[in-house]
């Protein structure tokens, strides 16, 4: 009897401390029946990537408050490429300005979701993108 | 997907998460990469480190990779947490306190969820040991969940078993009734510098004497893991357990180690059997007529039973 989970890994990469909403995030999808990694602050792009492996999860989640998302976003897809994990779906959210999603969306930002996102946008996005792989 | 064992043979990284992956959600095909794995395993020291929630596992974790590494072995490490009953998810956060080793090739974290699964480990524990021997780690480190009295599973599946504690959790009496403390290889005392450490581990030490005389030396330590104080002496106390076990001791271990896997791996097919030979509406159905006490769950599973066997249960009790 196969019974898949969808397992996500929750990250905060750069400086910021503020890990109040990404807890919020973790804790929502556990309660939805998925597997969470939440891996806490201050991760490198490469420490991100490396756990995404080594934990074969379905997607990465980032939260990023610190205003460097044009910066980390592309260098966490990155990071996951040069790991051979290029396919791993990366969706974040955080103070990000409208200007700026176009070019999140370009560098492959699966989706990125605004301060006032209920949890429940949230999971029904990764329920309806994210499949055990 | 076929070709997983070898690349993981191999030293490919990303086939061997998959392989666990596959193997946790017991997905077909997954098995017989597995048994391609077995032979060329049984080569690490397997640690077992459990406690209760709170007694910083992880934390102890951390600094027993760092040590391995700093002699130049490779590490794998399980780390399981619960999943909730009511939802099926899981958060597992014991990578948190292992951040400095995730970009080290040498270290090769593995976070599982219980799945249902009581006694400490995940039904795919085993498994995932199995793949991180045959990878070549070195050492493999299962840190179990952290439930307090049940987790004894751990002592099968490990060479050594290490049982953490803190000072102010309970009077002698509690760790006596508590069982982890009789699957403890060695004792260890973390938050040392707390009050209440010296009595913790007075009690400890206490209790270790009730046993029988025969019964093996036991080392209780203090560690302040948060500032890695005691660290050496723990790794000295494994080394020690590690040589002092004879044997005679070693290959009553091992056995012990291939019963509890084969013990899992029956229990699995028979169960999966069993729900197949319950005819439509599976084992639910059966559940449901033990609900509404039509039947009891004995009979129920002796129906079961014969169904396998392809006989009828047996009439009445047998025998005067």
């Amino acid at each position: 009897m196969p019974e898949r989970k969808i397992r996500i890994l929750i990250a905060k990469p750069g400086l910021d401390g503020h890990d109040r909403g990404v807890k919020i995030v973790a804790r929502a999808l556990a309660d939805a029946g998925h597997e969470v990694v939440y891996t806490g602050l201050h991760q490198t792009p490469d420490m991100i990537a490396s756990a995404a492996v080594q934990e074969s999860v379905d997607a990465v989640g980032l939260s990023i408050l610190s205003g460097a998302h044009l910066t980390l976003f592309p260098a966490i897809i990155e990071a996951l490429r040069s790991r051979g994990a290029g396919d791993v779906p990366v969706f974040g959210g955080g103070i990000i300005p409208d200007e700026d999603m176009e070019a999140l969306r370009a560098a492959g930002v699966a989706a990125v979701f605004k301060p006032g996102t209920t949890t429940t946008d949230i999971i029904k996005w990764v329920e309806a993108n994210v499949r055990p792989r | 997907m076929a070709g997983l064992a070898k690349a993981a043979l191999a030293g490919d990284v990303r086939a061997a998460a998959q392989l666990m992956r596959d193997l946790d959600d017991r997905q077909p095909g997954a098995l017989q990469e597995l048994r391609e794995l077995y032979p060329a395993t049984g080569r690490a020291y397997v640690l077992g480190v459990t406690g209760n929630p709170g007694t910083g596992k992880s934390t102890v974790v951390d600094w027993l990779i760092e040590r391995y590494r700093r002699q130049g072995q490779r590490v794998g490490v399980v780390a399981i947490d619960p999943t909730s009953p009511f939802s099926g998810g899981a958060i597992l956060g014991d990578r948190i306190r292992m951040q400095r080793h995730s970009t080290d090739d040498g270290v090769f974290i593995r976070s599982l969820a219980t799945r249902g699964h009581l006694g400490g480990l995940s039904r795919s524990t085993h498994d995932v040991v199995t793949v991180l021997d045959a990878m070549g780690n070195d050492v493999v480190i299962i840190e179990t969940v952290g439930v307090g009295q049940d987790e004894v599973e751990v002592v099968a599946a490990a060479h050594t078993s290490i049982v953490i504690t803190v000072p102010g959790l309970g009077d002698e009496v509690q760790a006596i009734k508590a069982g982890i403390l009789e699957i403890a290889d060695i004792l260890v005392v973390n938050k040392a510098e707390r009050d209440g450490a010296d009595r913790t581990v007075r009690d400890l030490q206490g209790m270790l004497e009730l046993r029988p005389r025969e019964a093996p030396t036991v080392e209780v330590l203090r560690t302040v893991a948060t500032r890695g104080e005691g660290i050496d002496e723990l790794c000295a106390a494994i080394e020690r357990h590690h040589a002092g076990v004879g044997a005679a001791q070693a290959a009553a271990r091992r056995r012990q180690r291939a019963f509890a896997e084969v013990r899992d791996a029956l229990r699995e097919r028979l169960l999966e059997a069993a729900a197949a030979a319950a005819g439509p509406g599976g084992l639910e159905a059966i559940a449901a007529e033990v609900a509404a006490r039509r039947t009891d769950p004995y009979s129920a599973a002796e129906r079961l039973l014969a169904a396998l066997r392809g006989t009828d249960p047996p009439r009445g009790a047998g025998g005067c």
